[in-house]
Parts: structure tokens; C-alpha cells; sequence
């Protein structure tokens, strides 16, 4: 079980309460960690929640690489710890080199705000459990920077990892692949656009995203040897 | 001694360049229908302290491949400028 959720603020980030709010709502107990400290604290598992990190200078996520709660998240990682990226979370996860690829600009130039049907394409990760291949849900997205991007080669261990976690059914931005969301190789590293803390509740529109905040508490470390 | 640095991030070729495109289907209206394969990127000017041209060059190209530029969608190409 992952009931203690750290939930990391960088300068910039804005979706942290909103992700705070889920996990409580849903069981869990989250607390917001700063960018500056490098104590993760007892926490069971990381959410890197949206928002615009160092004001996405440079880059999406180009700086927050460097703040010195990543290293320990790196490490966390490494021990198989649980770590989701949602939005802004997902373009540092690819920056600090915790996921493969980059996020670029959408293909049709337009901030993207909407509801977003995805599919499970694989479950073998934090976000899956309970869930099965082929499940759709309805997720909101909210983003500029979503056109996800890699090598072909990438492309194909991604796909033979079994690591596309989501995919679009109507890509909204261009993403190779339809590709909404990854894990690394052993599942505990999550990143995705659409952001389940915001499909909490019926009154949000929809509550499908309660599910992998869900399977996040419910997940625990994953080995990674 | 000082060099003057200028590095020019551009998105690699084979990756889409949506600003670039959209330049590109614009510029006809004006008149420019000889134009193509437009891509848009960022120019970065820098001063760094090094020992010769080659050693800023050297240090430049460091930062590119360590932070400046994502090598997974862009490419940079540093120049260090006459002083």
C-alpha cells in the first residue's frame, strides 16, 4: 500500500492542491513536498503534479531537473518506489531522464483544455491496478506542450516493454504513437497528459481518474532488479 | 578571456515543427510562394571565460548537450562570435 503521498511543488506548479484533495478524498494521506528540500520523508509514493515548473523556462520541465528534491526521487525510483508525472510532471520525468522521449509543442499550435477519452494499453504499472487492457476512460487534458515524441527505436521497446500505459483514441496533439501515457520498464515510473485528479467526481465531469489514484495508493513498490 | 557565444537550438529534422508550418502555409499570402522548409527555434547568446575560441566552443557545446538543447527532438549548433 502507498498511503502517504508526497506531492511535489516546484515554482510554478499549480495542480498540487488538486492532487492533494484527490488522494485525501480517495483514502490516502498526501502532503506537499518543496522543490528545495531533498527529504522525501516517509512517504510511500511521489506525484509530480501539472503546472508550469521554473515557468517552464528553456524547456517544459528543462529546470526542475535540477531542483534537489529530483535526486531523491531519482533514488526513490530506482528502489522501485512509486512515482506518477501528470502534465507538467510528465515533461520533468522525461527531462531528469526517468522516462524516455520528449514533449513538444501540440501539432495544431492550440492549448489544449478538454475532456479526453484514453485507453489501458498496458496495466503492468502504478496506475493499473484493477484496471483492465482495453478500458476507457474519460480524462481531462490541459496542456500546450503534449505532443509526445521519440525514436523509432524507443517507439518499438516501448511497445515491446509493454510500457504505453495510455493512448488517446482521438489524438488531440499529435503524440506518436496516439500516445497519452508511459511507465519504465518495471511499471513503478508513470508519466501522463491527462490529469485523473481532475475526474474525481461526477460534479468535475467525470470520475474516471479516481480509479489510478486509486491503484497509486494501492500499489507499493515495484521491483526494479 | 571573454568570448561572446551564440547557440542556435533548432528542432531536429524528421520531428514536426508546427510554428515552422504554419509560417510556411502564411508567407504565400504575402507574395513569398518560393519558400520552404521553414523551422522555428531559439537562439541563445551567452559570454563565457575560457583560454581560446576553441576552449568556448568546447565549454559551449557542453552546456547544448547537458541542458540547453533536448537532443531527443532538437539540434544546436554553437558559434562563437568575432570580438
Amino acid at each position: 500500500m502507498s498511503q502517504r503521498v508526497g506531492v511535489v511543488r516546484f515554482p510554478g506548479t499549480n495542480c498540487e492542491f488538486d492532487t492533494v484533495d484527490a488522494v485525501n478524498e480517495l483514502g490516502g494521506q498526501a502532503k506537499v513536498l518543496w522543490h528545495g528540500d531533498s527529504d522525501l520523508g516517509d512517504v510511500d509514493a511521489i506525484v509530480i503534479p501539472g503546472g508550469f515548473a521554473h515557468g517552464d523556462y528553456l524547456r517544459c520541465g528543462a529546470i526542475a531537473r535540477f531542483s534537489p528534491i529530483m535526486d531523491s526521487i531519482a533514488a526513490f525510483a530506482r528502489n522501485g518506489g512509486p512515482v506518477l508525472g501528470i502534465c507538467n510532471g510528465f515533461q520533468v520525468l522525461t527531462e531528469a531522464g526517468l522516462l524516455p522521449g520528449a514533449l513538444q509543442k501540440n501539432i495544431g499550435l492550440k492549448f489544449l483544455c478538454c475532456m479526453q477519452q484514453i485507453q489501458f494499453v498496458s496495466t503492468t504499472n502504478i496506475v493499473g491496478v484493477g484496471a483492465r487492457v482495453g478500458d476507457l476512460l474519460s480524462i481531462p487534458i490541459n496542456h500546450f506542450e503534449g505532443n509526445y515524441v521519440c525514436s523509432e527505436d524507443t517507439l518499438r521497446q516501448l511497445e515491446e516493454e509493454n510500457r504505453i500505459v495510455f493512448r488517446y483514441t482521438d489524438n488531440p496533439n499529435g503524440s506518436i504513437g496516439d500516445i497519452a501515457g508511459i511507465s519504465n520498464e518495471p511499471g513503478n515510473v508513470v508519466g501522463m497528459m491527462p490529469h485523473p485528479e481532475r475526474a474525481t467526481s461526477m460534479l468535475l465531469g467525470s470520475n474516471d481518474g479516481s480509479s489510478l489514484i486509486q491503484s497509486l495508493l494501492a500499489a507499493g513498490p515495484i521491483p526494479t532488479a | 578571456m571573454r568570448f561572446e557565444v551564440k547557440i542556435e537550438v533548432s528542432p531536429r529534422k524528421g520531428i514536426a515543427n508546427p510554428e515552422g508550418s504554419t509560417i510556411e502555409r502564411t508567407l504565400p499570402a504575402l507574395g513569398f510562394k518560393t519558400a520552404g522548409d521553414v523551422r522555428v527555434g531559439k537562439v541563445i547568446r551567452l559570454q563565457v571565460e575560457a583560454d581560446s575560441s576553441a576552449a568556448a566552443k568546447t565549454i559551449a557545446q557542453d552546456m547544448c548537450d547537458r541542458f540547453l538543447s533536448n537532443p531527443v527532438i532538437e539540434d544546436a549548433s554553437v558559434e562563437v562570435l568575432d570580438t
